[in-house]
Order: structure tokens, then C-alpha cells, then sequence
């Protein structure tokens, strides 16, 4: 009887591809023990993804895996290699002696069956009878928290949220007992005080269950909360290996110690904000707003009669003249709206909105067109925010020709020369297309236009939450220097508090469309007031295992005195 | 996945529509693709040159004064025989395919041209009008687009048929029909195209409405359209020949019309007499499958679930982000087994 | 974590807080029920715009009666006529008058043979149905297994063999199809019978039957006698085959790209990671999701049998609203034309109106 349940041995793991072959996993080795957690950490294309479904078997039919994956069932009685396994044996392995938690509970859940039916489907496939199997599933939701599972085992997915549904998948994974479970980015997809519990959870699949875990995640807060030990993965190849406080206290590759740099901890942003606030004038704050909200309201449409949806219920709030406001809120909370309602992207549906001193409620498109090229926006998504049949260039020249300032792209070449420059992009790039940069470069592009024509205002959305943290890191950085040298005020959106709190001078905390929460960052995150702000704060993991655990407690102190 | 292989900046021939497609295809795929494009070529070749490859006119009944004679099984003089009027079977195909294409040609044009215009307001500006163009094109699209046609070409021609009157007519006839379809797809595309962050950066940079519509949204609209170009100029090809069963065609006298001469070889079958609705029937049956192979390859290719994949050869490849090793070794794999 | 502004639903469903709470419990009950009457308030408009593009259309090019009528009778009389049926008044009273008369049922009458349009209905529309019904167990018969057969088999020769044969179904006119299908089993190997809906003998038969319900089959079944059914279905092989393999050419297309579709999820990945079986992803995981795209398209299908129903009846002496269209067409009848294709307008609008409930029906999600 052997204590490791999977071993990785060199695997190898290529796709083919319109463009050729390509190796995504470059000679591999890993080995889990029972109950213990490997994170496997890295960037995106880094080849973790990969080599976790190999795990299982699961890669598409363009890839070829080569290499050794050993699973142990949970009695270490046998031993199998995945990667030669076929058909009936591989499906027998699957679900008993590993399992996997997928990223998005939503798609990993078939909608048009209830969710008892598939976890009974799992274990009917290993033979077992449909009552006792019934049983079983009852039993494993109550095991991961789902409330009266009687019954909530015969509802459709849709009827759970996205905590639920993700504790759902989780208990499939546990019904057959397996010694080990590959969790993909198992809390990527939802807000961070969900990401909490479902974190809880695994540390009970290991603590209760026995279970080894391999967690595939890019966060170095969740590794720090939850692993045992860490694999760093680059380029398709494990850079670095070890226990989880060895990591984060003396990394011993550049590449890992980047990584950890990168990360934004909660109170980096604090002395900058200061130096900020101090080298203001004293009248500064009681001169006119450059964004003045108050009661604001905006109701989505209802379909056929139906009411509609209040994405935000009466928000005050000012943003001054060069002054960054950071906006947080988990998903559903309305922070996007507002940003686009500043932007005059979604109509005001009540109070009011003042915006460089034009009211936004009831405002008509032709009256706001001029004021438009005083406003900024930096969109969420690298990948959509160009056009993508026009070069970087004539998207940046963009500007210039809607307002006027240029007959032709190519009038206002030296300008956008001059911008790619101060968004530290070579000027060349101008002539690309944007499916040829890459998403950080794309942000920063994405950046330059936003400030080609000086605005007064920036709304930058979510502008790095699709980049790595390395990238992130540096577009902040230049995101904090642009802003110091041009001055514009900036509304800036968030789900993360760290992000929000390197660059913002005051931060509001919105919840369900309504102000939690709003004062400097030394306020909020330092000693926030309000209950909510306290549970958000707590929730979120920090990059450093030490820490983390201590802020665990506080956390169960704060759920237990809310109880 | 996670692994984004980012390729270098691409050649004129892979921003083609067709020849791109004809490129990323791979085996079976690549065979329907080719076929498809082989038949296609061939039908519109025959349009081309209807007058040098057929040996008689398509209303000729005599040749040197001697009548051809009716339903007169296949010879040496009639390669595929006569119809019941008289007319020689061959000639008659080889010049049904020149009325096809034109009509095609016709009616594709004019329901591009509406229904893109219709598709690209309606979606973009949405509202009102967004909202009864969508339910009146509903109830079009819904209703047997045959019976639509044979409406429709009752209004314009009051059922007769002259070359162009007869020719026009059929072609509008399926025009009306193709709008709603053209209108449902770019409006939809334009939808998607409309909250995609690079329409709503030209709005917040001011960018007035026109301008957005035709810069920025329908260039980036139309990828389909090729792929319902196909589709459509397939059925435009049976719901002509579909008009000309019922007698909505046009006169024999006009222009050879596959659909009129199937009708009138309705009553030969019965006599046993094959080769009056055998040849047309065959000529529509290839027109079609030409088209329709083109088309579902168009379709596979643009719909990653529906490529086809080839599998990589054994740690083959490199791992760099950027450069990519050619795909020497794909070919050894092969021989394995599924990994599903 | 992104945060975009989605319209209600999906917002509403997203509750940040910590203690996740039900979003609500079985959407059952009051969601469909609503959905069916919103769905159903919608047939309104749709027949509205179908009668009214009709009319206008068919009026465009004047009166029912010069075009009908228009060699046959002198000018003074064909005047008369038309001032009897009331046609020199506005085109738009006529129009409100005729709308007021379908909402009451009545389609007018025809010009050739003057009998009431809804008379001519209900003694051909039976054949239609009866027809369409065939062909429709045909396509689904073929259509459906061979579609789930390529999906698993995808892209290996079971597969290109299928999609080639799907190609070809629909490649083929239906008239065509039924020539080709008459010359080789009626005409040369003289299995089945070239054309009509029955041979003389159990015409005359089922046409004595009290109250028949012009549905051969079922009227022959009551007459009790095994020769007359039996006559009927031979009579039904060969329409039905033509017409129902036309759709089930597109059914099996049909099939194939949405099991495909629904393969790629990643909820079929996740029910392989806990080990089903291959066919079981294909048979239930991809195949009850894609069946709710498949079953609004097969609500459009019903549009495409009817149009082919016109060609298969006329193609096969069916005589049916198909063929009897067919005859008003030549007789230039247009008052018979229009009853039959509000009509079939009606039909087409209902069908589609079921097919979405059962698509409902199907998907937990109903939500509109």
C-alpha cells in the first residue's frame, strides 16, 4: 500500500493546430500523496489546464499525451496509467480514483437534468443500484452544505445560484470517494465571499474525505489559503516545486519571484494615496465635481411586461477634478452600470447625474456628443475592444477623426506615434492588427486611445481583469503614471479590492446597487465600518500562507457573529 | 483552453473567404469542400457556354426542316432523346443551367441588398421598428417559402412569362422569400457585433450612428454571408424549379426551364418513358449538391465545434507561445486510438 | 466577476451575498403558463401579416374575377359580376370586410367551381394531413437515428456516407424524387401503384362510409376490411417516401450539428470525467439539449412538408389541398388560392405555436 495516488512522470502533451503542432505540456513530473493539496500555479498558456484534464484522460482529440500518469485507487490495491488506458478501463478509473471539479459550475452542470439525475448517472456507471444510488446522492448534498437535499436533489440546476451549483459539482466529484480530485480554477468564476466557502469546502474534501487535491489556479491568494505544497508551471514545464511556505517565503526562480511581486496586496496603494491627497490644495475639495451623482437610478427593461431589473437603487456619489474613485462590488452589484451610465452608454433611469456639467438624465445623444471627447473609456475585454479589421494605428487615430482634429488616419500618425509611445508600446506596433498583440498590449493600446484626446474623465472597467497578474502589475503601473502626468479624474472598476486600492484616492463599495461604503483606502480597507465591507474584506485570500491563516479565523469569527 | 497560439501576420490567400477556407480544411472536410467547388464550377461553366456546347437552341424543334418528333428515345442525332413538345432533352439541360444561375444571380443580389439594409437598421437602432420588422419577417420566414413564391410571382407576372418578365418574375419571387432570412442573420450578427467593446468605444469617443453602422458593425457583420449565399442559391435553384412544376416558370419558348419540362415529363414516367425527367431531374439534383457541398464545408469551417481535427504527432511541436514547428509528425499519429 | 450589465434575468440570478440563498424553486407552473399564453397572444399578429401580405398580394394584380373569368366572359358581364362580388369598392373596405368574414371563418368561395373555400378544405385538407403525417414519421424514422449515428461517428467514413446522403435527400425536388420513385417501383418493377390515393374500387368504398373523415387510412380501417387498408398504405409508400425524405435529409443535418454542438459542453466532459459511457454522452447528456434547437426547427420543417406537400400531391394525383391548389392555380382561381393559403397560414402558425410548447416543455429553463 503506497501513500501517493498520482504520479506524473514526463508527460508530454501536443496539439495539432492550423499552424502546426504545438507542445502545450514539455515533460512533466508530479506526484500527490493522500490527503495533501498540490496547487499547480502559472500564467495563462503555461500548460496547467493541461495538464490537469490529462489527468483524467479528458484532452480533445487533437492531442496526443505521451509520458506516464500512475493513479492509485483510494485502497492502493491497483495502479493505472491514464495515458494508455482505453474505453471501458478508463471510464472505470474516472470518478473512482480521481475526479474533477471544473471551473464554471453553470456550463458544468446539464441544464435539462435535475441534479440528483446526474449524480445517480455518475454512480450507476460504476454499478451501483438506482436506489442505493439515490440514497447516496442525498446523503453527498448534505455533505457539501445544500440545504434540505430531500428535496433539492430533484431540482434542475438553474434553481441553485453559483455557490450552489459549484458546491454541486464538488459533491459529484466526492460521491464515489475518490483519492484524488482536480479542481480547474475551481473558484475563478465567482465572487470572492462565495470563493471563501467553496474554499472551506475543499478544505473539508481533503480534511474529511481524505482526499488529495491537485488545484489548478492562477491566484496566488487561493494557493496560499489552501495548499499543502506548489508546482510553478512555465511554458509547458514545472519550474519550481515546493511546500507552500518554502514558496512563498524564499522562491528560488526569478521567474516565481516575479510572480509573487506581481501580486497587489491590500495596503501597497496607501502611501501613494497619501502623498496624492496631501500635495492637494485645501479649496480642492469643494470645487466643482467632474462627476456629481445623487439618487442615481438605472432599471434595465423587463421583457413583455415584466418588471424590470434595478441594476443600481439610488447611488450618491462625486468623483473631483483629478481624483481616482475606485469602484468595488462582486458581480450583479451594478458597478459596471454606473461606469457606463457616466459614459452614456446605458440611460439614466432616475435621480440625477451630472457629468463635466451636463445632466444625464433625460440628456439626448446629439447634446452629449461634444462632451464626449472630454470622456475616456478603458473597456473589460482586450480581446473585443478593437476593431479587428483595422490596424492599432487607424483605431488610435480614431479619435482625432470623430472630433474633427484630422481629415485621414494618416493626418494624425505623429500624434498616435506620440501616444503608443506614452503607453510604452514600440511605434511600429501602430501598423498591426490587434489579434497580433497580445491582451496586455491590447490594454495598453485600448489605454492610449482613452487618452488621445486629453479627457478630463477616464471610466477604465474591470481594465485588467482578464490579463495575468505580471501584466496586470505593469499596465497599473503605467495606468498610476499616466494619471499623475495628465491628471485626469478617473472612475476606475473593480472586483478586486487590492487592484482598487494600489490605484484609487477614495474607494466605493457597492452591493446589490446600492453605497455600502466610501472614504479613502486607509478608511475602507483599513477600518471598514459596515458589516459587508468587513465579510469582503475577510474573504479575501492574501499571498501569503502564514497571513491567510490567521485572516481564515477572523473570517469564521465574522460568519459566526453574523449567525 | 487556456494555450492561445498566436500566428504571425497572415497571407492575402488566408483572408479570402473560400480560398482561406479551402486551405484550413483537412481531410473529409477538405474532400466535400473540393468536390462541392468541382461541381459548381462545372454547372457554371455550362451557364457560360449553354450556346456553344449545346447542339440545338433550347426552343428548336427542326433541324434542316425535319421535325425532331416527339418523346424519341436517346440516338445519335438526340444524345438524351426527345420531350414531349419536341425539343431536344440535351439542349435543353445545357441551357436550363444558363436560366438557373441568372436567376440565382438575380434574386441573391436583390435580397442581400434589402435584407442587409433591413438586417443592419433594425438591429443596430432596435426599438419599434426593430421590433415589427422582427415579427413581420417571423411570419414570412415561418410560412412555405413555395407558396410565398408562387404568390409572389402571380403579383408580379400574373403568372405569364416572357424571358425577362418570366425571369425577373421567378427571381423576385425568390427574393421575397430570401429577405426575412438575410434580415434574421445580419440582425442578429449585428447584435452581436453591436455590445462587442470595440462599437461601444466608437459611441463613447462620440462616433455619430452612420458612421458606427457602416464602419465599425457591418464590416464585421457579414462573416456569413457567403455561407447563406450558398445555402440560398441552392434553394433558389429548387424553388425555380419548384415554380416550374406548377406551371409558374416560363414558356418553353423563352428559356429552357428544368422545373416546366419535369412537369411536362410527368405523364411520360407513367409510359415508362425515363429519359424526358431523368436528365433535368439529375441536371437540378448535381446544380444543388455542387452548391450545397460548398456551402456545409463554408459552414463546418466557420464553426470551431464543426472543423474537422486532425490529432498531433507524439510530443511534437514546440511549446514557445509564438513560433510554431511544422507539423512533421502528424502524420505518425495516426494509427492510435481515440482518446475520447 | 465581470460585471456586465445584463438584462433581468441573468442579474437577478447572481446574488452576491455569502450565504447564497434559492433563487426560486421550481420555475414550473407560473413560468410555462405564462410563456404559453405570451406565445400564444403571438399567432395573432403572425396570421394577421400573413392574410393581409396575401391579400394585398394577390389583389395587386386586380380583380379575382377578369383574371379567373377574364377570356370567357364579355366585358358587360364580367362588369356585373364584379359589382355583384362587390370588387370595384375600395380595396381597403374589401379588405376590413374580408378580415371581418375570416375571423368568422369564412374564406369566401371559389370562382371556378364556386364552393365555399372552407368546404374545399375540409374535404381535401384530411388527404394533406393524412399525407404530411407520413411523411413526417418517415423523416423522423430516418432523420433522427441516422443524425445521432454520425454525430458519434463523426468525421469517419459512417459519417461522410451520412452527410452525403442527407445532402442528396435534400438535393433531390421532391417531384423528382416521386418521378424517380414511380418509374423504378411502379412503372418497371410494378410493385406499387403509379399514382392516386386509392384504386377505384375502395374509393367508392370509403366514399359510402357514413360521416368519413377523408382520412383513408382511418376510414378504411373502419370499413374493417383488410383489402382496403392495405390498398390505402400501398397507395401511401411512395408520396410519403418522397416527401419524407426530403425532410429527413434536413432532420439528420439537423441532428448532427446540434449533438455536436452539445458534445463540445462542457457538462459532457464532466459526465465523461465521472465515468459514462460514450453512448450514453451521445444518447442523453448531448442529445436531450440539442433536441430544443432540433424541436424549433422541425417546428420550420412543418412549412417546408406543406410547400412540399403542393409538389408531392401534384407529382402523385394526391388529391389533396396540395393538389387541388395546383388546379385553382391553373384555373387562375385566385379567391381559392388565397382561402387555401390563409389557411395554410393558420396551420403553419399553430404548428409552430405547439412546437415551442414542447420545446418548453422540454428545457427546465422555460423563461421568456
Amino acid at each position: 500500500m503506497t501513500d501517493i495516488v498520482l504520479r506524473i512522470d514526463s508527460l508530454g502533451v501536443s496539439f495539432a493546430t492550423d499552424g502546426g503542432d504545438v507542445k502545450a505540456v514539455d515533460g512533466v513530473s508530479l506526484e500527490v500523496a493522500r490527503g495533501e493539496v498540490l496547487a499547480i500555479v502559472g500564467e495563462s498558456g503555461s500548460g496547467k489546464t493541461v495538464t490537469a484534464r490529462s489527468i483524467l484522460g479528458l484532452l480533445p482529440e487533437t492531442a496526443t499525451a505521451s509520458g506516464v500518469v500512475m493513479l492509485s485507487s483510494r485502497d492502493g490495491s491497483s495502479e493505472h496509467d491514464v495515458v494508455a488506458l482505453r474505453g471501458g478501463d478508463l471510464r472505470a478509473v474516472r470518478g473512482r480514483d480521481a475526479a474533477m471539479v471544473f471551473q464554471e459550475p453553470s456550463t458544468a452542470l446539464n441544464p435539462v437534468f435535475t441534479v440528483g439525475w446526474q449524480i445517480v448517472e455518475g454512480l450507476r456507471a460504476h454499478g451501483m443500484p438506482r436506489r442505493a444510488a439515490r440514497r447516496r446522492a442525498i446523503e453527498i448534498l448534505d455533505a457539501v452544505g445544500i440545504p434540505d437535499p430531500h428535496e433539492r436533489v430533484d431540482h434542475y440546476p438553474h434553481q441553485f445560484s453559483g455557490g450552489q451549483k459549484q458546491r454541486i459539482v464538488i459533491a459529484m466529484a466526492l460521491v464515489l470517494e475518490p483519492g484524488l480530485i482536480v479542481a480547474d480554477e475551481p473558484t475563478t468564476a465567482l465572487d470572492v465571499t462565495v470563493q471563501a466557502e467553496i474554499l472551506d469546502l475543499l478544505r473539508r474534501c481533503r480534511d474529511d474525505f481524505g482526499a488529495g487535491i491537485v488545484l489548478i489556479t492562477h491566484n496566488m491568494g487561493v494557493v496560499a489559503d489552501l495548499a499543502d505544497r506548489v508546482a510553478v508551471m512555465y511554458q509547458g514545464r514545472v519550474i519550481e516545486q515546493a511546500d507552500v511556505r518554502t514558496l512563498f517565503s524564499a522562491p528560488q526562480t526569478e521567474y516565481t519571484r516575479a510572480l509573487l511581486d506581481a501580486v497587489p496586496y491590500v495596503g501597497h496603494g496607501r502611501s501613494a494615496a497619501a502623498a496624492r491627497a496631501s500635495s492637494r490644495a485645501a479649496e480642492w475639495a469643494s470645487g466643482e465635481a467632474v462627476v456629481e451623482a445623487s439618487g442615481l437610478e438605472v432599471t434595465y427593461p423587463g421583457r413583455l411586461g415584466r418588471s424590470g431589473f434595478r441594476a443600481v437603487r439610488g447611488v450618491d456619489l462625486r468623483i473631483r477634478p483629478g481624483e481616482v474613485l475606485g469602484l468595488v462590488g462582486e458581480s450583479g452589484s451594478g458597478k459596471s452600470t454606473i461606469g457606463r451610465a457616466i459614459a452614456g452608454l446605458t440611460r439614466v433611469t432616475g435621480g440625477s447625474l451630472q457629468v463635466l456639467g451636463h445632466e444625464l438624465n433625460g440628456v439626448r445623444e446629439r447634446e452629449f456628443r461634444a462632451v464626449r471627447s472630454r470622456i475616456g473609456f478603458v473597456f473589460q475585454d482586450p480581446a473585443s475592444s478593437f476593431d479587428p479589421r483595422r490596424t492599432i494605428a487607424e483605431a488610435v487615430a480614431e479619435p482625432f477623426l470623430i472630433h474633427g482634429r484630422a481629415e485621414h488616419p494618416g493626418d494624425a500618425r505623429a500624434q498616435v506615434d506620440e501616444l503608443l509611445e506614452a503607453v510604452q508600446l514600440p511605434r511600429a506596433y501602430g501598423d498591426r492588427f490587434p489579434f497580433e498583440l497580445s491582451g496586455g498590449q491590447r490594454q495598453r493600446a485600448s489605454l492610449a486611445r482613452a487618452i488621445a484626446l486629453r479627457p478630463e474623465l477616464l471610466i477604465a472597467d474591470e481594465p485588467t481583469s482578464a490579463l495575468d497578474v505580471s501584466v496586470q502589475a505593469r499596465v497599473l503601473e503605467l495606468f498610476a503614471e499616466l494619471q499623475r502626468e495628465l491628471g485626469f479624474a478617473c472612475l476606475f472598476i473593480s472586483h478586486d479590492l487590492a487592484v482598487v486600492d494600489l490605484v484609487a484616492d477614495r474607494i466605493a463599495v457597492l452591493h446589490r446597487g446600492e453605497l455600502v461604503e466610501e472614504g479613502t483606502g486607509a478608511e475602507v480597507l483599513g477600518e471598514p465600518r459596515e458589516a459587508y465591507t468587513q465579510r469582503l474584506l475577510a474573504s479575501l485570500p492574501v499571498p501569503d500562507p502564514v497571513a491567510q491563516a490567521t485572516r481564515r479565523e477572523t473570517l469564521r469569527a465574522l460568519r459566526a457573529a453574523e449567525r | 483552453m487556456s494555450d492561445i497560439v498566436r500566428p504571425a501576420r497572415r497571407p492575402l490567400a488566408d483572408r479570402l473567404p473560400v480560398v482561406r477556407d479551402l486551405r484550413r480544411a483537412v481531410g473529409l472536410q477538405r474532400g466535400m469542400l473540393i468536390a462541392g467547388l468541382v461541381i459548381t464550377a462545372v454547372f457554371l461553366l455550362t451557364a457560360l457556354l449553354a450556346p456553344l456546347l449545346a447542339p440545338y437552341g433550347f426552343d428548336q424543334l427542326r433541324a434542316d426542316g425535319e421535325a425532331f418528333g416527339a418523346q424519341r428515345p436517346p440516338s445519335a442525332e438526340h444524345l438524351l432523346g426527345t420531350t414531349v413538345g419536341g425539343y431536344d432533352v440535351l439542349s435543353r439541360v445545357l441551357w436550363g443551367a444558363q436560366t438557373a444561375v441568372l436567376v440565382i444571380v438575380v434574386a441573391i443580389v436583390l435580397s442581400i441588398i434589402a435584407g442587409v439594409l433591413l438586417g443592419l437598421v433594425s438591429g443596430y437602432l432596435g426599438g419599434w421598428l426593430d421590433r415589427i420588422l422582427v415579427v413581420v419577417c417571423d411570419a414570412i420566414y415561418a410560412f412555405p417559402s413555395l407558396l410565398l413564391a408562387i404568390v409572389m410571382s402571380i403579383v408580379i407576372s400574373g403568372g405569364q412569362s416572357s424571358l425577362w418578365g418570366g425571369l425577373l418574375a421567378a427571381a423576385i419571387s425568390i427574393t421575397v422569400v430570401f429577405i426575412p432570412q438575410y434580415f434574421r442573420v445580419v440582425r442578429s450578427e449585428v447584435v452581436r457585433v453591436k455590445s462587442e467593446a470595440f462599437v461601444e468605444s466608437a459611441r463613447v469617443l462620440g462616433a455619430p450612428s452612420g458612421r458606427i453602422m457602416l464602419r465599425s458593425v457591418l464590416p464585421n457583420a457579414t462573416r456569413t454571408l457567403p455561407l447563406i449565399v450558398t445555402l440560398n442559391a441552392s434553394e433558389a435553384i429548387l424553388t425555380l424549379a419548384g415554380l416550374g412544376f406548377l406551371g409558374f416558370g416560363i414558356e418553353p419558348t423563352a428559356a429552357a426551364e428544368w422545373g416546366y419540362d419535369l412537369n411536362k415529363a410527368l405523364s411520360d414516367v407513367t409510359s415508362g418513358i425515363w429519359w424526358t425527367s431523368l436528365f433535368p431531374g439529375l441536371a437540378i439534383v448535381l446544380a444543388v449538391l455542387g452548391i450545397t457541398l460548398v456551402g456545409e464545408s463554408l459552414n463546418d469551417l466557420a464553426d470551431p465545434r464543426l472543423r474537422g481535427r486532425r490529432r498531433a504527432g507524439v510530443s511534437s511541436g514546440a511549446v514557445a507561445e509564438t513560433s510554431i514547428a511544422p507539423a512533421a509528425a502528424a502524420s505518425t499519429a495516426s494509427g492510435e486510438d481515440d482518446h475520447r | 466577476m465581470t460585471d456586465l450589465p445584463e438584462p433581468s434575468g441573468a442579474a437577478i440570478a447572481a446574488p452576491g451575498g455569502a450565504t447564497p440563498t434559492a433563487p426560486s424553486t421550481r420555475g414550473g407552473g407560473g413560468g410555462l403558463g405564462r410563456y404559453i399564453v405570451v406565445r400564444a397572444l403571438l399567432i395573432v399578429p403572425t396570421v394577421f401579416i400573413l392574410v393581409t401580405v396575401v391579400f394585398f398580394a394577390m389583389r395587386a394584380t386586380g380583380d379575382p374575377i377578369t383574371a379567373a373569368l377574364g377570356g370567357r366572359l364579355t366585358p358587360a358581364q364580367l362588369q356585373e359580376r364584379i359589382e355583384a362580388a362587390g370588387y370595384d369598392r375600395p380595396l381597403l373596405v374589401q379588405y376590413i370586410e374580408y378580415l371581418g368574414r375570416v375571423l368568422t371563418g369564412d374564406f369566401g368561395s371559389t370562382i371556378s367551381d364556386n364552393r365555399p373555400v372552407t368546404e374545399v378544405l375540409l374535404t381535401y385538407g384530411g388527404a394533406t394531413l393524412e399525407l404530411a403525417f407520413y411523411a413526417l414519421i418517415v423523416a423522423f424514422l430516418v432523420g433522427i437515428p441516422l443524425g445521432l449515428l454520425a454525430a458519434a461517428r463523426r468525421d469517419r467514413p459512417a459519417d461522410a456516407a451520412l452527410r452525403l446522403f442527407a445532402i442528396l435527400c435534400y438535393a433531390t425536388p421532391v417531384f423528382f424524387a416521386g418521378l424517380l420513385l414511380k418509374l423504378v417501383f411502379a412503372v418497371w418493377l410494378d410493385l406499387l401503384p403509379v399514382a392516386g390515393r386509392a384504386s377505384t374500387s375502395t374509393e367508392l368504398q370509403l366514399a359510402f362510409l357514413p360521416d368519413a373523415t377523408g382520412i383513408y387510412l382511418i376510414d378504411a380501417i373502419r370499413t374493417g376490411s383488410s383489402e382496403a387498408i392495405a390498398d390505402v398504405l400501398q397507395h401511401a409508400v411512395l408520396p410519403s417516401i418522397a416527401l419524407g425524405l426530403l425532410t429527413a435529409g434536413v432532420f439528420l443535418r439537423l441532428v448532427r450539428t446540434n449533438v455536436i454542438g452539445t458534445l463540445a459542453m462542457d457538462y459532457v466532459d464532466a459526465a465523461r470525467s465521472r465515468g459514462v459511457s460514450e453512448s450514453r454522452l451521445v444518447r442523453t447528456h448531448a442529445w436531450r439539449p440539442a433536441l430544443i434547437p432540433i424541436i424549433t426547427v422541425i417546428g420550420l420543417q412543418i412549412a417546408l412538408l406543406l410547400g412540399g406537400a403542393v409538389l408531392t400531391e401534384t407529382t402523385f394525383e394526391w388529391r389533396g389541398l396540395g393538389f387541388q391548389l395546383a388546379e385553382y392555380l391553373q384555373a387562375r382561381d385566385f379567391v381559392a388560392v388565397q382561402g387555401i393559403v390563409a389557411l395554410l397560414a393558420v396551420i403553419v402558425a399553430l404548428t409552430n405555436f405547439v412546437v415551442d410548447v414542447v420545446a418548453a416543455l422540454i428545457d427546465p429553463r422555460v423563461r421568456y
